[in-house]
């Protein structure tokens, strides 16, 4: 649905993305993570292309954005909807007027925007608040006045700028869960930005972690936390590291019901000793990771049998491929 | 003199002053608003940056800005001539008036829009909205409030420009309290058109601060 191909973008001397490729499927939340100044903003920026890349090409539902003229692109960016995270919404109009905007931009009449307008509050929450101000709302409900008016031209793609950056922690979660809703509704493909690992596990299927400009992982969080060393596993389950060496870190992911650390030591001459772990529910199931030290004759064995459950096994101070067991 | 006599003096200058800064006005706004508009969209990072065009554009808004009005006033006789025929009396003051506000106005338009967050152009862009509609429909209603703030100010300052300009003719209050007040050393008629400027002016003012609160929505 986002197809984009060695973007760069360079401001003087800095360079702010440094060959970003992106490919974000349809009907996915695709989530981009990294540190301010990493690169993510300008990334999101130059989807719908309020910046113009320096190189590089941007195609949405497969038309490609770059090429186009003026007049084109605003009509291509009326089918791209983009949601801010200090909301952008005028305080010369009210609620329905706000919602109202996209909707007078692409000549729609009057009779039919305000159907349309009552349509798309009542859609993310707010009926009957048409004729407030912004200013009278709380942070989350001017998200949702964003995100109406985010909506009003029947997007296939919505665009999120560290949305829920600016909100408390229950109101992003709302904001999430509305978001979620839309996407598995109306089958919207969303692309967010975000410097929070929360936003990741609650609502994204797929990932990137950008670093100075560049992307330094990406693929589906489900797939990714399978990889050992996967940087995005290190950050949803924050362990101290380097763990010691002969520590073994446990990935799992999908059931989290099997014991199967006692069925270790139950059919293993080893004592297992837990050092550190959690688990986690991710929008795709639940993963865990769990720090043990092994004490024992059969160590090798039971790693073996651990490896056969599916569990991703590390030790530290191997190979990350592992000993033969 | 006495009140009797000065009642029939006191009226009809008002009344010229509140036309020569009324029709100035009017025209100060009908030529310094697109002016404040284009010093904003044509700068560099604008929505259609044209730095050169700016560039003297701002050149020709600081002449207008650095000339003292009593010497713009004169300087700018044959151009007057030239648009009403006359150079004295009501209308021929219009035209310099209207001159010298435009420059001073278009400054603080220019001020006025650069106030609204670039966060709100850019997701109006993000909409897909053209140059002409976030004009129309973000920039100038989005800074309405401060765009009034300029009027008042602007208005205010014509009518102190008001004053120098009864001195070729213009009439208005102005006139009368140099004719009367400083050359006949009439001081009741000087105290009087005095204590009417300041009326007028804090009327105005406080006019302009309400409306400006009532349109204000932050």
């Amino acid at each position: 649905m986002i197809q984009a191909s060695g973007l760069r973008k360079h401001y003087g001397e800095t360079v702010a993305l440094d060959g970003v490729d992106l490919h974000v499927r349809e009907g996915e939340i695709y989530g981009v993570l990294g540190q301010s100044g990493a690169g993510k903003s300008t990334l999101l920026r130059c989807v719908n292309l309020l910046e113009r890349p320096t190189a590089g090409t941007v195609a949405v539902a497969g038309q490609d954005l770059t090429a186009l003229g003026d007049g084109e692109l605003n009509r291509a960016r009326q089918r791209i909807g983009m949601i801010h995270q200090h909301f952008a919404l005028l305080s010369s109009r009210t609620v329905a007027g706000n919602v109202a905007f996209p909707l007078e931009v692409m000549g729609v009449p009057r009779a039919e925007r305000r159907r349309r307008v009552a349509e798309l509050l009542a859609l993310v929450g707010l009926d009957g608040r048409g004729k407030d101000r912004p200013h009278q709302l709380s942070g989350g409900q001017k998200q949702r006045v964003g995100i109406a008016r985010a909506l009003a031209g029947n997007p296939s793609v919505l665009l999120s700028d560290e949305a829920t950056s600016a909100l408390d922690p229950a109101t992003t979660q709302s904001i999430l869960a509305l978001l979620k809703r839309l996407n598995t509704e109306l089958g919207l493909t969303i692309l967010l930005i975000t410097h929070e690992m929360d936003v990741v596990k609650t609502v994204c299927d797929s990932v990137a972690i950008m670093s100075g400009g560049r992307i330094e992982e990406s693929g589906a969080v489900a797939d990714l936390i399978r990889t050992p060393g996967a940087r995005l596993t290190r950050e949803i389950f924050p362990l101290p590291e380097p763990a010691p060496p002969g520590v073994v870190t446990l990935t799992f992911t999908g059931d989290p019901g099997r014991p199967v650390v006692s069925e270790v030591v139950r059919k293993f001459d080893v004592d297992v000793s837990i050092l550190g772990g959690s688990i986690e529910e991710l929008a795709g199931g639940s993963a865990g990771r769990l720090r043990v030290a092994l004490d024992g004759a059969e160590t090798g064995a039971a790693l073996a049998y651990l490896r056969d459950c599916g569990l991703i096994v590390e030790v530290a101070g191997e190979t990350r491929e592992g000993r033969a067991a | 003199m006495t009140w009797e006599e000065m009642l029939p003096l006191l009226w009809p200058a008002t009344v010229e002053t509140a036309q020569m800064v009324g029709w100035s006005a009017l025209f100060t706004v009908l030529f310094g608003l697109p002016l404040g508009v284009a010093l904003v969209v044509f700068d560099r990072g604008g929505l259609r940056p044209m730095p050169a065009l700016k560039s003297a554009l701002g050149f020709v808004v600081n002449i207008g800005r650095s000339l003292p009005f009593i010497v713009l006033m004169i300087a700018i006789i044959p151009f007057t001539r030239l648009v009403v025929g006359t150079t004295i009396g009501t209308a021929a003051v219009v035209v310099p008036l209207t001159v010298g506000a435009v420059p001073f106005f278009a400054r603080l338009v220019e001020t006025a829009l650069r106030e609204v967050g670039t966060d709100v152009v850019q997701a109006a862009q993000a909409m897909g909205a053209g140059r002409a509609a976030i004009v129309r429909k973000v920039l100038l209603p989005e800074a309405l409030p401060g765009l009034v703030a300029g009027l008042t100010v602007t208005v205010v300052a014509l009518i102190g420009y008001s004053a120098m300009a009864g001195t070729i003719g213009g009439g208005g209050l102005g006139d009368l309290a140099i004719r009367y007040g400083y050359q006949r050393f009439e001081t009741l008629v000087m105290i009087v058109t005095v204590v009417v400027l300041i009326v007028i002016v804090q009327l105005l003012q406080s006019l302009g601060d309400w409306v400006a609160r009532r349109l204000s929505h932050k």
